[in-house]
């Protein structure tokens, strides 16, 4: 039993890691779009519009305001309805990593925007005023504090990113969760369930360790 | 040829007329205290002569570098981003919450910019912090973050770092405004010695007795307009205008 739970556990682990790896980045481009000033003013009350943060910011609030496992069944099935291409067995795993992505960019990039807006102005009008760039100014005076302030939110949006691997399930990824399931319909016996719970409890642990760590790190200044 | 001028300078927020046809110049080793109430324009030129905001109108200069000019319509047109650049290495701005970057160290704070914004050789970079933070009385708070020192140590940090850039100008905008008397004290002795050492200042400040003893010349601002200026004995024991009049005599009661 437990040699079938760890495979499945392998491929969680999988789905946790390339989703960090791909929303992490992701997220920031989007926290920039959003943020992004351009646009023209219109109408008589000169109200501006920016249309690439007005989209992103739609985006955003798509991801955030439909289900996971929703978006979970409109990625997998994108490729047949829309291509017609046949689905593989390997699409599973590859759809529940595109749309963990595409989802948790969206909860990251806002994460990243509240952290940037808090950083005092003064901040950047000191570093401007000495003659940094603004790329300058961001890699090394913004960036840092930035970080320093999401680590309690990103703690708690990987956490439920652990929980939420199981989600998997619905499109028929062999992650954990399946196993589980899986096993307990064919022994008749919950057992499955309660180490597949422990497990998830103890990478949960591992992370709240992890992240707790990178928080007293940075505890060495406040502002 | 005068460090900064400023000529006929119009800025407005909105409807609101900040400042009204401004002309300033500062000499090479002039120290220069900028006083009046708030809501005078104060600091708005201070913002403008260090180029964190832009004016509608007029025409800024550092040295021989035209940052600013009206075009033939009458509108100020700034320079290029190579302009800006140069101009910013002219001067140097001390804030009234110090601004310092809490992620660096003392050491980093006056060290980061001069080694990799001039790109400056570092160890001739650390020979002269050292020096300025020996003159700043800090000695021994090198590897400290902001957020262990005192208010008016952070201050020193600050006017170390804007010094450490080599500024032909170090603009002060209110610089004791958020320090108790005591840590006052402390800004304004290093402040006065570098009057002393002729470093060409502009203060904004609401210290008055400070402002007379370590400044040469006195603007006092009032509406957004200079009201009256001259040397400081005169503008602070003499004023001849009434509003300056008026300004001081409540300043003096408290």
């Amino acid at each position: 039993m437990m040699g079938m739970l760890g495979d499945g556990f392998v491929v969680t682990l999988q789905i946790f890691g390339l989703t960090l790896l791909g929303a992490i980045p992701l997220g920031l481009v989007i926290a920039f779009l959003r943020m992004n000033k351009w646009g023209f003013h219109v109408g008589k009350k000169k109200r501006k519009i920016r249309p690439i943060s007005l989209i992103t910011q739609f985006y955003i609030s798509v991801m955030r305001g439909t289900p996971l496992m929703l978006q979970l069944f409109v990625v997998y099935f994108a490729p047949f309805y829309i291509f017609g291409q046949s689905l593989s067995d390997g699409w599973r795993f590859a759809a529940t990593v595109v749309a963990f992505i595409l989802n948790y960019a969206a909860y990251f990039a806002e994460i990243y925007r509240s952290g940037m807006q808090s950083i005092p102005r003064g901040q950047h009008e000191a570093a401007d005023v000495l003659g940094y760039t603004k790329a300058q100014s961001f890699g090394s005076i913004i960036l840092p504090q930035v970080i320093k302030r999401i680590v309690p939110p990103m703690t708690n949006e990987i956490v439920t990113l652990v929980k939420d691997t199981s989600l998997a399930f619905a499109i028929g990824c062999v992650e954990m969760f399946t196993v589980a399931r899986s096993i307990v319909a064919s022994s008749r016996l919950m057992w499955a369930f309660l180490a597949a719970a422990i497990l998830y409890y103890v990478f949960n642990l591992v992370v709240t360790l992890v992240m707790n760590f990178v928080e007293r790190k940075l505890a060495y200044y406040h502002d | 040829m005068p460090v900064v001028s400023l000529e006929h300078i119009h800025k407005s927020f909105g409807d609101n007329e900040v400042l009204r046809d401004i002309s300033l110049s500062v000499d090479k080793g002039e120290v220069v205290g900028i006083i009046g109430a708030s809501g005078g324009g104060k600091s708005t030129l201070l913002r403008c002569a260090t180029l964190l905001e832009t004016f509608e109108k007029g025409k800024l200069t550092y040295d021989d570098v035209v940052v600013a000019q009206n075009n033939e319509a009458g509108d100020a047109v700034y320079g290029s981003k190579a302009v800006l650049k140069q101009a910013k290495q002219k001067f140097g701005l001390v804030f009234q919450n110090f601004n310092l970057f809490p992620n660096f160290t003392v050491l980093k704070n006056i060290t980061h910019a001069p080694i990799h914004v001039q790109k400056r050789d570092e160890g001739e970079v650390m020979e002269q912090a050292a020096e300025l933070i020996g003159k700043m009385g800090l000695t021994g708070k090198e590897n400290m973050v902001p957020c262990e020192l005192s208010g008016g140590q952070q201050q020193r940090v600050a006017i170390a770092r804007a010094l450490c850039m080599n500024p032909q100008i170090l603009f002060f905008d209110e610089p004791t405004s958020a320090l108790d008397p005591l840590l006052t004290q402390e800004v304004l002795k290093v402040i006065r010695e570098l009057a002393e050492e002729h470093m060409t200042m502009v203060i904004v400040t609401h210290e008055m007795a400070f402002a007379r003893d370590v400044a040469d010349r006195i603007v006092f601002m009032a509406g957004g307009t200079i009201v009256e200026e001259g040397p400081a004995e005169q503008v602070i024991n003499n004023p001849q205008n009434d509003i300056t009049k008026a300004f001081l005599n409540k300043v003096n009661q408290d």
